[in-house]
């Protein structure tokens, strides 16, 4: 029985684990885990230079007006009005629940799941802000406006789906794009209040 | 009775360690995985503004980064006081970001030019004037997919 004792003998593997531990260490400190959060915009596309200086007529039923000046003041269609103020303002504009004459027009649209639908799909948000007013008030409207819309969403897509909007598939949330259809439209700055 | 002899040799038995580089691996890849390395240090004084109606990014090879801030402390002498644009490691001009944005777009994937993002990390107490111009350039530029970097807030307003 000699035969046994020609054995290939183990290889010490007992630091593999200090080697991998040295490794793990490394990659636990230079990982980073924090995604980055964001209110999420889509710019409009470039005009062409020869075009810049036309103007589109709105309807002046159809448009909100919401000016920041320097000094992060608001003005809503041509009233001072505190930031608190604005989501409510904005929801009762894109909605027009009454159909009140002087909100937005509604206008019939096919849309999926809930046929004939009115839709106010002209109105239009429009944004002015001044070169001197600060990054965070600028912020705070986007996000004001944003949450009316998300606000608005979600409210039909409970009333119809029974589920936030967050969770519908995507033909749903189409559908429910196309009766609250995200119209923001930001101008140049321009020297607003700085004449005093 | 001889259970309970005293003088029986009663070994504890060894832990068998065998398997704990296994484990330990598959931390390190975990973590292998997970990890993106600091990109660019941050040479603007960057606090991100609040707002509550936040959404997460594309993937990170899809994002471009932008900052927009004062410069920190020890550029202040060289630059001055005035919000800037930092694009890479280093301060640029506003005619910049159009190369910039191109050579970005240059470096990725066929099939995911169109889902670009940009992320703008501007600093809370910048001058919209600044903010502006630069989202003209990024018009300019094509990129119109962007994201304004922001944290959670939970109280109301401020």
């Amino acid at each position: 029985m000699g035969r046994l004792n020609r054995k290939v003998p183990d290889i010490n593997s007992s630091s593999t684990a200090d080697i991998a531990f040295l490794l793990l260490i490394f990659f636990l400190i230079a990982t980073s885990m924090d995604t980055d959060l964001g209110i999420q915009r889509r710019l409009p596309p470039p005009v062409p230079k020869e075009m810049i200086r036309e103007n589109v007529k709105i309807n002046e039923r159809n448009l909100l007006s919401v000016l920041i000046n320097s000094d992060n003041q608001l003005l809503v269609n041509g009233k001072e009005t505190d930031i608190s103020q604005l989501r409510p303002k904005v929801e009762e504009f894109i909605d027009n629940q009454r159909n009140s004459p002087d909100l937005p027009e509604k206008i019939d649209m096919e849309v999926p799941f809930f046929g004939i639908y009115p839709v106010t799909k002209n109105h239009v948000i429009s944004l002015q802000n001044h070169r001197d007013t600060e990054y965070q008030a600028y912020i705070e409207v986007q996000n004001e406006l944003v949450a009316a819309y998300n606000n608005l969403r979600n409210r039909l897509s409970r009333q119809k789906f029974g589920k936030s909007f967050a969770e519908l598939t995507d033909p749903q949330k189409e559908a429910i794009r196309m009766i609250y259809p995200l119209r923001i439209s930001e101008a140049e700055p321009r020297n607003l209040g700085s004449q005093k | 009775m001889k259970r309970f002899n005293r003088n029986t040799r009663h070994e504890m038995p060894r832990l068998n360690t065998a398997s704990l580089p296994d484990l330990i691996f598959t931390l390190l890849f975990f973590f292998m995985i997970t990890t993106t390395m600091k990109q660019n240090p941050v040479r603007v004084d960057y606090t991100p503004p609040k707002a509550t109606e936040l959404e997460k990014l594309e993937k990170k090879s899809l994002v471009t980064y932008i900052y927009v801030g004062k410069p920190s402390q020890q550029y202040r002498k060289q630059y001055g006081n005035e919000s800037v644009i930092q694009l890479n490691d280093k301060f640029a001009e506003l005619s910049a970001v159009q190369d910039y944005i191109t050579q970005e777009r240059a470096g990725m994937r066929e099939d995911e030019k169109s889902r670009m993002q940009v992320s703008l990390k501007i600093d809370e107490h910048t001058k919209m004037g600044i903010v502006s111009d630069l989202k003209l350039a990024l018009r300019e530029a094509q990129a119109l997919k962007i994201s304004y970097d922001a944290v959670k807030r939970n109280t109301p307003f401020h």
